[in-house]
């Protein structure tokens, strides 16, 4: 019976009774009972931080809404996925970020823009957050006018994957930004180039070097100039030190 | 310019090294000290010493505002034009500091002695417009402070005894601030004298059961008075019954919410009651190491922290086997540097951590998972201010002041344009209209307009409610919040706009960007309001407001993003001529 499985939660989510594993999240739990919820920030394979909050559902008996990505599903919840209440804070935060960051790059926003019926021109006289474009490296190129704060560059550059911490954060509040330390190039911090973060990002604030200048509308021939020879003279001088 | 000499750095550094992270605050202060701001170099070798990499060094340089990546002056001078100040003419005063020097906001003059900065409440809201003078150890020169209204001074000089320098402290009975005098700190004799340190003795001397120290503590029905209104008891209890190894005891001395000195002026009159409390809750839930966390631009509260400590070490109070018991506890200051959000409780575990102060997502609770993973109780100063009169006299005698819910007395932190700004301690359940005009004297320059009551994260009263009692019960019915006991008034002549456009200000300079909706909503929420005080108000600008205002208060991930609306929200319901729809 019931009590033989000690280990399995019930809730309900929009109606529809959910078993799950104890330790489940209420987004594994809505997945499972195949509810979309709207995700930014979440990543499968790095820590999740609760910072987007797009997930945000409505349990009965709860004072604020709960971020799904990171609340556990508990005995008995019952949880609502698109109340009003719901649906005004996504679409709110939708709108924020439109007028913040250039999401251009970034389809699976605007898709949820689309979804929610967002308004990108919601905010008028909104101070952007600009960026010049970095380009200091052979391998990739850093546009943080584009950048969401998903904060998964960081994590992966350090404890969830690379261990090399070469990224963190400069300001804070509405001003933060991705930094190194004190603003160095990538080639003076201690990337390694691995790419993992670029592979992460979720809006090509962070680019290949290659993509990027092609998409400027450069020829062959000049991004293998520079996209190669800098690159390959550095890792040779890396790993066989003395050798100049 | 000339590379720094490390060498009296590395001496602090390798006294450090053993602490590892936690440590970086510390020496990122001892650094900006020596050198007036943290270059690269410095930088670097903070980061060698300790072991923390170099980009998350930065990001903690960058996180907190005392500290400095680039050349400032030698003494800093801090503006607040938050709003108890703005009343006071705190933008002039801005203006002429900038003048005085020969600079703009934020820079530093020409022969590197002065930076001028416009900054956030600065815990002096009763001596508006309020200035904080951050010195280099060295300063010997004369006060600067004839620029300035004749009731505010320059917090922060060496001796700045008597005349406008005093804080006002009245109220009927004075319990927790009986030896207060605005002036000078209560030293441990005089405490003891006093009645204090009774307490310790009676439960640590004793050697009594901390199980029963903490039901004492529950039938008293103390709760939190850092806004939240916790149980302490119960608190208390969970630390108590947590499996740790080590566990803590936070002293939450951060106090920065607009509008609020209390904490202030209990740490700079009789540090040692505060310390007491500390003592007792550690030993409740078997502490042997408390922090006290204190705001970093509370240098004179510090000094006067530290000196309180050296007294009750000295006589035995702290250290090994204190009064004689085998327990030991001993105390550490670590100063905060900078940043409103390190006051919620788990960002300010982090910055002890020496991380960025971002707010942890509960669950888990401190009580189990605190200040380096273990379990932890953190306490406001006024909270543990109460413990020993509690312990000492009994909880019968505690209860027979305040009301059946809301025992004891409050501090209630007045200021704006009253006549008398001060902090007042009033039995819980006295009128608005007692403490507002029979204490305070009145409103200043005109008829009542509105009392801002709980901060900025608080609400707006009008005179309709003169007549609620200040109980968190009756509150509460009335819709309005007890918050850090924060009254400040406004008079008939005064912009609402205005009034509004400046809390949201604060916010957005002290989110700490975590999460979107306040990151990026304080900011919005600012921009509107900047325009609603101007007499710009944009069609739609209603709904703007309160669809920002409801995503914070719903979806933000610590207390500051779902408060910061709140003030403004109730300006809404009040005023609603002001935005357009
Ligand atoms: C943004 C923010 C700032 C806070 N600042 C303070 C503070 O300066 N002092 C304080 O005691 N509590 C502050 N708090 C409340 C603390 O998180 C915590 O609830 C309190 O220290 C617990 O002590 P108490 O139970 O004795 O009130 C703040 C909370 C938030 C969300
Ligand atoms: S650069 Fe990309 S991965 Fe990094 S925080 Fe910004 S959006 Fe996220
Ligand atoms: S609510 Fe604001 S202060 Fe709190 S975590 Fe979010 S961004 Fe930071
Ligand atoms: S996906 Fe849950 S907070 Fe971003
Ligand atoms: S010191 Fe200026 S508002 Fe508090």
């Amino acid at each position: 019976m019931e009590d033989s499985q000690p280990r399995m939660i019930h809730l309900v989510i929009d109606g529809q009774p959910v078993d799950v594993n104890e330790g489940a999240t209420l987004l594994d739990a809505a997945r499972q009972a195949g509810k979309e919820v709207p995700t930014i920030c979440y990543h499968d394979h790095c820590t999740a931080n609760g910072l987007c909050r797009m997930c945000v559902v409505e349990v009965e008996g709860a004072r604020l809404l709960s971020p799904a990505c990171v609340a556990q599903a508990a005995e008995g919840m019952t949880v609502h996925t698109r109340t009003a209440r719901v649906e005004r804070s996504r679409r709110t935060i939708l709108e924020m970020l439109a007028s913040s960051v250039d999401l251009s790059d970034a389809p699976e926003i605007q898709g949820l823009m689309a979804l929610y019926s967002a308004d990108a021109q919601r905010f008028p006289d909104a101070s952007r957050r600009s960026h010049p474009v970095i380009d200091d490296n052979p391998m990739y190129i850093r546009d943080y006018s584009k950048c969401v704060l998903c904060w998964r560059c960081v994590q992966v550059c350090a404890e969830d994957a690379q261990y090399t911490f070469a990224l963190n954060f400069s300001k804070r509040g509405y001003e933060t930004s991705i930094a190194t330390f004190y603003d160095k190039g990538m080639m003076e911090t201690s990337c390694v180039f691995c790419g993992q973060c670029v592979g992460v990002c979720p809006t090509g604030a962070l680019k290949p070097k290659r993509q990027w200048l092609l998409e400027t509308g450069m020829g062959a021939e000049d991004v293998l100039s520079q996209t190669r020879s800098k690159a390959r003279r550095k890792r040779r001088s890396e790993h066989t030190p003395g050798n100049d | 310019m000339p590379e720094e000499d490390l060498k009296p750095l590395l001496s602090t550094l390798a006294r450090l090294a053993p602490e590892g992270r936690a440590a970086l605050l510390p020496a990122l202060h001892a650094a900006q000290a020596m050198y007036g701001y943290i270059s690269e170099r410095v930088a670097q070798a903070v980061a060698q010493a300790l072991g923390v990499p170099l980009a998350d060094v930065y990001g903690v340089i960058e996180f907190y505002s005392m500290f400095y990546d680039r050349p400032v002056g030698r003494s800093i001078l801090r503006i607040c034009t938050d709003a108890a100040c703005q009343l006071r003419g705190s933008e002039k005063a801005l203006d002429e500091a900038c003048q005085r020097y020969g600079v703009v906001e934020g820079q530093m003059s020409a022969d590197g002695e002065w930076t001028v900065e416009r900054a956030p409440c600065l815990g002096l809201c009763n001596r508006a417009p309020a200035v904080n003078l951050g010195l280099p150890p060295q300063y010997i020169g004369e006060p600067e402070q004839h620029v300035f209204a004749p009731r505010s001074y320059a917090y922060g000089l060496r001796d700045p005894e008597g005349g406008a320098a005093a804080d006002h402290i009245a109220g009927n009975p004075r319990l927790i601030t009986v030896l207060c005098n605005g002036v000078k700190a209560a030293s441990l004799e005089t405490y003891i004298s006093a009645g204090g340190m009774r307490a310790v003795h009676k439960w640590i001397g004793e050697r009594r059961s901390p199980a029963e120290l903490i039901s004492e503590i529950k039938a008293s029905g103390l709760v939190g008075m850092g806004g939240a209104a916790f149980p302490t008891g119960i608190k208390w209890e969970g630390a108590a019954n947590a499996v740790g190894e080590t566990k803590f005891l936070v002293i939450n001395a951060d106090e920065s919410e607009p509008g609020t000195f209390k904490d202030r002026v209990l740490l700079e009159g009789d540090p040692c009651r505060v310390l007491e409390g500390a003592m007792l809750g550690a030993y409740a839930i078997g502490a042997h190491k408390i922090y006290c966390y204190m705001r970093g631009e509370y240098s004179l509260a510090i000094g006067r922290v530290n000196d309180a400590i050296g007294q009750l070490r000295e006589a035995g109070y702290l250290g090994k086997n204190i009064v004689g018991s085998d327990y030991s506890l001993d105390v550490e200051i670590r100063a905060g540097a900078g940043a409103y959000i390190c006051g919620e409780e788990t960002a300010l575990f982090e910055s002890i951590e020496g991380k960025r102060g971002f707010p942890r997502i509960k669950p888990p609770f401190p009580t189990t998972h605190g200040l380096f993973g273990q379990p932890t109780v953190i306490n406001n100063v006024e909270t543990l201010a109460k413990v020993p009169l509690i312990l000492s006299d009994g909880v019968a005698a505690f209860r027979s002041l305040g009301t059946e819910k809301s025992p004891g007395t409050k501090l209630f932190c007045l200021s704006g344009d009253v006549i008398q700004p001060g902090l007042y301690e009033v039995p819980f359940g006295v009128t608005l209209r007692h403490l507002l005009f029979d204490l305070a004297g009145g409103v200043e320059g005109g008829e009542l307009q509105a009392v801002l009551l709980g901060g900025a994260a608080g609400a707006f009263a009008t005179a309709q409610h003169l007549d609620v009692r200040l109980s968190f019960e009756d509150l509460r019915a009335a819709g309005l919040p007890l918050g850090s006991g924060v009254v400040m008034v406004f008079n008939q002549q005064r912009s609402m706009g205005s009034v509004m456009a400046s809390l949201a200000r604060f916010f957005a300079h002290e989110s700490c960007g975590k999460c979107y909706p306040c990151q990026m909503g304080t900011q919005r929420q600012y921009e509107i309001l900047q325009r609603v005080a101007a007499g710009r108000s944009q069609p739609g600008d209603a709904e703007r407001l309160q669809d920002v205002g409801w995503t914070m208060t719903d979806s933000s991930l610590c207390g500051l993003g779902q408060t910061a609306a709140s003030a403004v929200l109730s300006a809404l319901r009040l005023w609603p001529e002001l935005v357009a729809q």
